[in-house]
């Protein structure tokens, strides 16, 4: 059975959604405090996914996601740097996606070329968006439609690069996994992109496609009802694609 | 499975829904408030999914802000003992000199000389830290009692623990944020993030390994006993010694005097009324408009429980009556929130208003697919000078019509809490205290989240059924508030032929008989009808004379505020079955649900209002734009 842990630390708010999201795609899910694997009581290398949940760890008091950031790069390192070698997945969502740009693991391994930063809207927003899911080198996104719907719900989540130079470089590598578009498909202005994020750029993968990070929400996306207007659509399927997913994971991991 | 259903089932927080009355002289007043909550509900991970925000400028002096959480608990976890030699934990945040007298000042006028200590300063990461903590701790059973540090702080605690017994206290050993506090100070800070526990010795050790791992700070102050008296130490120096018995023994009651006179009120039909103007006007009204800009600083769906979310229908653009969260991942089954409040009831008659606050809850419940008769409701009261007899005068009256109505509608009053005293005195020393404000929080059950219901159209050709009776209630309404006519006959709930019809209603969404409900409320039958469009995307033809209501005056039909009516979307192949079950209820057939977005209302053959529905979108979501 595929282990996942779910890293946690204070703060870290969307643990048990995630939890409960891995455990229906067929995993074996842990949500396990970074203390336990910084202190070594749990070896990081006995579980086949890791995935950074979302939340305000450590009240994001430094920039969203600034001092796990500071941890993961710091005091699990050489472990995350196993873990990748062996081809296991890295995964952040939200939270997660901006502990793993500012701790120096996407867009690009070992470099931090990229952030997240404060909408353009200057608010927190919580709300349903289109993802138009990009031809990428990620295996996760695999039987999916063009465009699906996540939630967003975050502050910090505009998607910033050094300079175009690497723009080019992450599109030529299709290294971007989700970008916001409107309901037809196509780039659209704010609130189609809640954020005013580069290109609008909603999810990244690093070169390998194994690391992982987008801010929106699969794991709030399971099954049918978690959907705004569920209610008004004719589909009956119990799963929605944040299941999708999950089960994509899982299934490389076998 | 049998661990991950373990979280769940004894999982804690699911909705905190809040409810600012705020004031307005300006319209960017009640931001930084609502901005508060949202960063503490946001950061903690608890949906805020629910709420209201109301705005009348007898609120400029005191702003009145509403907050309420609900949790999942076992059963278990509900009994606390104390037992003599257990300790005294104090943990989570340090003691500081934030929030000294911080109860007090909650009805406190805000004046230029308070100080700034009664604030308290909030910290939403040490909360979710000792709720990590606590959750592990309970499981294992490691305390026996557990309260928090609210009003009075460690002395309320410990007071209300040691009540059956006694307690030591040794206040040099409580962790302060910064050094010299007095003992009286530390004593009745209202430092927020601290929990007070009751351990059984041999835990001790246990729980502070969970407290380490999750880096929750905790110092055991003391110990109870069996003195049956509270004794305060300060290192050696004894600084309070309280014998129990006194402390919570019966004390002498205050004797105050209450007067209420009630109003005669008169029916008053507003006349000349351009209705299309009117009508405009109150969707841009801010008690009325769309409070999307609010509603999505908020995270409502953490945790994913949210399954019928405050923002609805086509683009999320709608709004709900109330929210239906289903709390154990991979189960159907749910709870429905709601509220009712209005303030402008209560200024003419508080009674009524109380009536119409606890139907407008149920009403809200029943919209979504909440059982009326699994519903349970709170009480909150804001009231003003009560030692004016007039004030007292209403709140009785609200408490008499609280009573009164719970006991008609059959629906217990499981919790409630006041703030009395809410006034301030200006520079003439008149002294002004808010409107009496009574907000009624239901919650219910529904026994499969895919049966909720929500408010926006779903198809074209289905027909439109008004249940309940219209009468001439324009008294407290948007619209005489809109006119500035002050008296009128206030809404009265009618419990007798309410919850009948809400029994009905919900029988009705339960065997799939509806596709959208929504109830009236302020704006009455055309402000509702308006938001069932929004979220849709589909238009409404409204044919008014078949609304039952005694006064022939289309003005009456669109905007009283009449109270148990619901607006009801029923697809051409249910009618019957929906007719006959709704035989001798007030229901009627009303109009029907039309392709194309506009509003048309027609009064025998003259057209009443014929509106395009971006217009009506754009009014309703235009008016707050902070």
């Amino acid at each position: 059975m595929v282990k996942i842990i779910i890293l946690r630390t204070a703060g870290t708010n969307c643990d048990l959604e995630t939890e409960w999201a891995c455990f229906k795609a067929g995993a074996k899910p842990s949500r396990i405090h970074i203390s336990n694997v910084t202190s070594k009581r749990i070896n990081l290398l006995d579980y086949d996914v890791v995935i950074i949940p979302g939340g305000f760890s450590y009240g994001d008091d430094l920039g969203a996601g600034k001092v796990f950031a500071n941890e993961i790069n710091w005091k699990l390192k050489d472990l995350l740097e196993k873990f990748r070698e062996k081809g296991r997945p890295i995964i952040g969502i939200c939270n997660g996606f901006q502990v793993l740009v500012k701790g120096k693991k996407l867009p690009f391994w070992n470099k931090q070329t990229a952030s997240l930063v404060w909408n353009d809207s200057g608010r927190f927003e919580d709300r349903w968006v289109y993802l138009g899911v990009e031809k990428s080198i990620s295996p996760f996104f695999k039987n999916m439609p063009e465009i699906i719907r996540f939630p967003v719900a975050h502050a910090e989540g505009k998607f910033i690069l050094k300079n175009n130079f690497l723009l080019t470089k992450l599109e030529k590598n299709k290294q971007i996994v989700l970008r916001y578009v409107n309901p037809s498909g196509e780039n659209a202005p704010y609130p189609y992109n809640p954020n005013g994020s580069t290109a609008a750029i909603a999810g990244v993968c690093d070169e390998t496609g194994l690391v992982v990070g987008m801010m929106p929400h699969p794991e709030r996306a399971i099954i049918n009802i978690h959907q705004p207007d569920w209610l008004r659509n004719q589909n009956k399927e119990v799963y929605y694609y944040g299941f999708q997913f999950f089960k994509n994971v899982i299934e490389y991991c076998l | 499975m049998g661990r991950i259903k373990n979280i769940f089932v004894f999982m804690f927080l699911i909705g905190c829904f809040i409810y600012p009355a705020g004031c307005i002289s300006t319209v960017m007043f009640p931001v930084p408030d609502t901005l508060l909550h949202q960063d503490y509900g946001n950061r903690m991970g608890i949906p805020t999914a629910n709420g209201a925000i109301l705005f009348d400028p007898a609120y400029l002096y005191n702003i009145l802000v509403y907050c309420g959480t609900v949790g999942i608990m076992p059963k278990k976890a509900v009994k606390k003992t104390v037992k003599p030699d257990f300790l005294i934990v104090v943990i989570g945040n340090r003691t500081g000199r934030d929030g000294i007298h911080g109860a007090t000042f909650s009805s406190a006028s805000l004046e230029k000389n308070i100080p700034t200590s009664v604030v308290q300063i909030g910290n939403p990461i040490i909360e979710k830290k000792i709720l990590d903590a606590l959750m592990v701790a309970r499981d294992k059973n490691l305390y026996s009692a557990i309260t928090d540090c609210g009003a009075g702080g460690l002395s309320s605690a410990v007071g209300e623990l040691s009540q059956e017994c006694g307690a030591i206290v040794y206040l040099d050993r409580v962790l302060l944020k910064y050094p010299d506090l007095k003992p009286w100070e530390i004593w009745v800070s209202e430092s927020q993030e601290r929990m007070v526990l009751a351990v059984p010795p041999k835990n001790f050790s246990s729980l502070k390994k969970i407290f380490e791992a999750e880096d929750v700070e905790y110092a055991c102050i003391g110990k109870f006993t069996s003195t049956k008296r509270i004794e305060i130490y300060h290192g050696k120096e004894i600084v309070g010694n309280l014998d129990l018995d006194w402390l919570f023994g019966k004390g002498q009651l205050p004797a105050l005097t209450a007067f209420f006179e009630e109003k005669k009120t008169a029916d008053i039909i507003p006349e000349n009324i351009e209705i299309k103007d009117v009508f405009l006007h109150l969707l841009g009204d801010p008690v009325i408009a769309s409070k999307e800009i609010v509603v999505r600083q908020y995270d409502h769906e953490v945790q994913a429980h949210t399954i019928i979310k405050p923002l609805l229908g086509f683009n999320s653009s709608g709004p709900s009556d109330a929210i239906v969260l289903a709390p154990l991942y991979g189960k159907y089954e749910g709870i429905v929130v709601s509220c009712g409040i209005n303030p402008w009831y209560g200024m003419i008659d508080p009674y009524h208003m109380a009536g119409c606050c606890i139907d407008e809850a149920l009403r809200n419940i029943v919209s979504c697919g909440g059982d009326p008769e699994k519903t349970a409701i709170l009480d909150n009261f804001c009231w003003g000078n009560c030692n004016d007899p007039l004030e007292l005068g209403k709140l009785t009256r609200c408490v008499k019509g609280c009573r009164d109505f719970a006991l008609k509608y059959q629906v217990p009053f499981i919790s409630g809490k006041d703030s009395l005293n809410n006034f301030f005195t200006k520079h003439d020393q008149t002294i002004v205290s808010i409107p009496g404000t009574l907000l009624i929080s239901a919650i219910s059950v529904i026994k499969d989240v895919t049966k909720s219901m929500s408010s926006d159209f779903k198809s074209a050709g289905n027909l439109i059924f008004l249940i309940g009776k219209t009468n001439n209630e324009l008294g407290g309404s948007r619209l005489f508030n809109l006119l500035n006519i002050t008296g009128g006959c206030v809404p009265h709930a009618i419990p007798e032929i309410s919850m009948p019809a809400m029994k009905k209603l919900h029988t009705a969404i339960t065997e799939n008989l509806v596709r959208a409900c929504h109830d009236c409320s302020e704006g009455g039958l055309a402000i509702a009808l308006a938001e069932m469009m929004i979220g849709s995307g589909y238009g409404a033809e409204i044919e008014l004379e078949k609304v039952s209501c005694p006064v022939k005056e289309p003005v009456v039909a669109l905007f009283s505020e009449s109270q148990g009516r619901f607006i009801v979307e029923v697809d051409q192949t249910c009618i019957d079955k929906f007719e006959k079950l709704f035989k001798g209820l007030p229901c009627a057939y009303i109009g029907r649900v039309i392709p194309d977005f506009s509003l048309k209302i027609f009064y025998g053959d003259a057209v009443i209002l014929d509106l395009d529905g971006e217009q009506i979108k754009q009014k309703w979501s235009g008016a707050i734009t902070w």
